[in-house]
């Protein structure tokens, strides 16, 4: 297996530039949620020229839709959703300086061009395990569209988030490499 | 033969405890599963992906939380038998009351929306109802919340025969290797051969509620199960697609009379939790 190494944000292009697919990371540090609702919101804003409701230089973006917190939880079930409903408005979001993105499944080939341009990786987070990832997130709140509920972008404190890189900057993609090396057709 | 009385009331009681119970407690065929897929799979991080999986399956039934956030559309289906009276109001509204209480009490999320205006309706109403009437007097109720990384990579395609079995493993060989990790591997396919547009798409469904490991009646269906089961598993895109030797954990088909002149192939995919709870009256 690869290295793990414990990451923290905001990313910088230092880091990014060490990370190779199939790293295995531990991300501790900020994270904000959006996840398709959002994200329309989010690209519907630089298209006016206006400010996002939260800094995004050097962020990373969860896509998660989270279950609600029961009293006295942080936040209930938050397992990554599949990415590739966000590429479409990923190059924009990359072009003002978002470094990071968790999800789930393959990004197209636009996304994978734009995160060699800006600098930004992609990572993967195992899918379906809602309630493993719940105990990492330490703190949330709501900073942006508390309208779209589960979709609603939150800021949320992650310890020991584990992920993997899938996308790094040089044009690797783990899902490709992974297949190659199991397949027998 | 006596009419049995089955009150509305209890069918949303056993509604809202399955939706629970199916969002938080894994079939023990599944874990079986992963246990059984940790020991086959070759890939070092596919393997870890199943110690997570099994991770999480307790974690959630310990705590109380869903094994994973996408809890859903409730797929509800009813076998009512022919000499069961429903009391006490109307079966469909209790059903969604069932629905609305189990994801609100369960605090599962509310996923369901308006397709044109985009609106969440706010409480994961309305159910997705397949009733259907059988002989006798009992009531099966069978709730299966259906998540959809998964279902939006299921498709139906309407052949002609000239395509054949052959054809049809090829396509659904095919539609797997393009989900890819989308759907969370290692899923579960469930497959539909024949009916119409809409029966191929019910009954690929309806596969996916047989138990793990457990094989068509039919020896010639249950050849295609383990063929098509070998093929998928040759493709490497193994636990999340990360790749590996364990793509799928089954393969189920289920078939009906067709048309003369067409071959219908549905494809449900199924994530790797596969949830589901039964309950009969």
């Amino acid at each position: 297996m690869e290295r793990t190494i414990s990451i923290e944000t905001p990313l910088t292009d230092e880091l990014i530039e060490t990370l190779k697919s199939g790293d295995r990371v531990l991300i501790s540090g900020i994270i904000y949620s959006a996840r398709d609702a959002a994200h329309k919101r989010l690209v519907e804003l630089i298209e006016k020229g206006e400010k996002l409701p939260f800094d995004i230089e050097g962020q990373i973006i969860y896509y998660v839709g989270p279950t609600p917190a029961r009293p006295g939880q942080v936040i209930g079930s938050a397992g990554p959703t599949t990415s590739y409903r966000m590429d479409p408005y990923t190059p924009a979001l990359l072009e003002i300086g978002l470094k990071g993105m968790i999800g789930k499944g393959s990004r197209g080939g636009e996304v994978i061009e734009a995160l060699k341009t800006h600098k930004a990786v992609y990572f993967a987070a195992t899918g379906g395990t809602g309630a493993l990832i719940s105990g990492k997130i330490k703190k949330t709140e709501i900073v942006a569209y508390e309208d779209l509920g589960t979709e609603a972008i939150r800021k949320m404190e992650v310890k020991d988030f584990a992920a993997i890189v899938v996308n790094d900057i040089y044009g690797n993609d783990l899902y490709k490499e992974g297949i190659k090396t199991y397949q027998r057709v | 033969m006596a009419i049995r009385e089955i009150p509305v009331e209890e069918i949303t009681k056993a509604v809202r405890r399955l939706c629970i119970e199916a969002n938080t407690i894994l079939g023990k065929d599944i874990i079986d599963g992963y246990r059984s897929g940790l020991e086959m799979e070759k890939s070092l991080v596919g393997k870890d992906i199943f110690r997570q999986l099994l991770e999480n399956a307790e974690i959630a039934e310990r705590k109380s939380i869903p094994l994973c956030q996408d809890t859903g559309l409730a797929v509800v289906f009813v076998e009512i038998g022919q000499d069961v009276h429903i009391t006490g109001g109307d079966i469909n509204q209790a059903i969604n009351d069932g629905v609305r209480q189990g994801y609100r009490d369960g605090f599962l999320r509310a996923s369901s929306r308006d397709p044109i205006t985009g609106k969440n309706t706010g409480d994961n109403t309305p159910a997705i109802i397949h009733a259907e009437i059988v002989s006798g007097k009992d009531l099966k109720l069978i709730v299966m919340p259906k998540g959809f990384g998964s279902e939006n990579m299921s498709r139906v395609v309407l052949f002609a025969p000239a395509v054949g079995i052959e054809g049809v493993k090829k396509f659904v060989v095919q539609r797997v290797k393009e989900a890819g990790p989308n759907p969370c591997p290692p899923i579960i396919v469930g497959v539909g051969i024949g009916g119409t547009f809409e029966k191929a798409a019910i009954i690929a469904k309806k596969a996916l509620l047989r138990p793990l490991t457990k094989r068509h009646p039919d020896p010639v269906v249950a050849q295609l199960e383990v063929e098509l089961l070998e093929e998928i598993n040759k493709l490497g895109i193994g636990p999340q697609g990360l790749g590996g030797t364990v793509t799928a954990l089954d393969v189920h088909i289920e078939t009906f009379p067709t048309h003369i002149g067409s071959l219908p192939v549905a494809v449900n995919i199924q994530c790797h939790c596969a949830r589901h709870k039964t309950v009969i009256f």
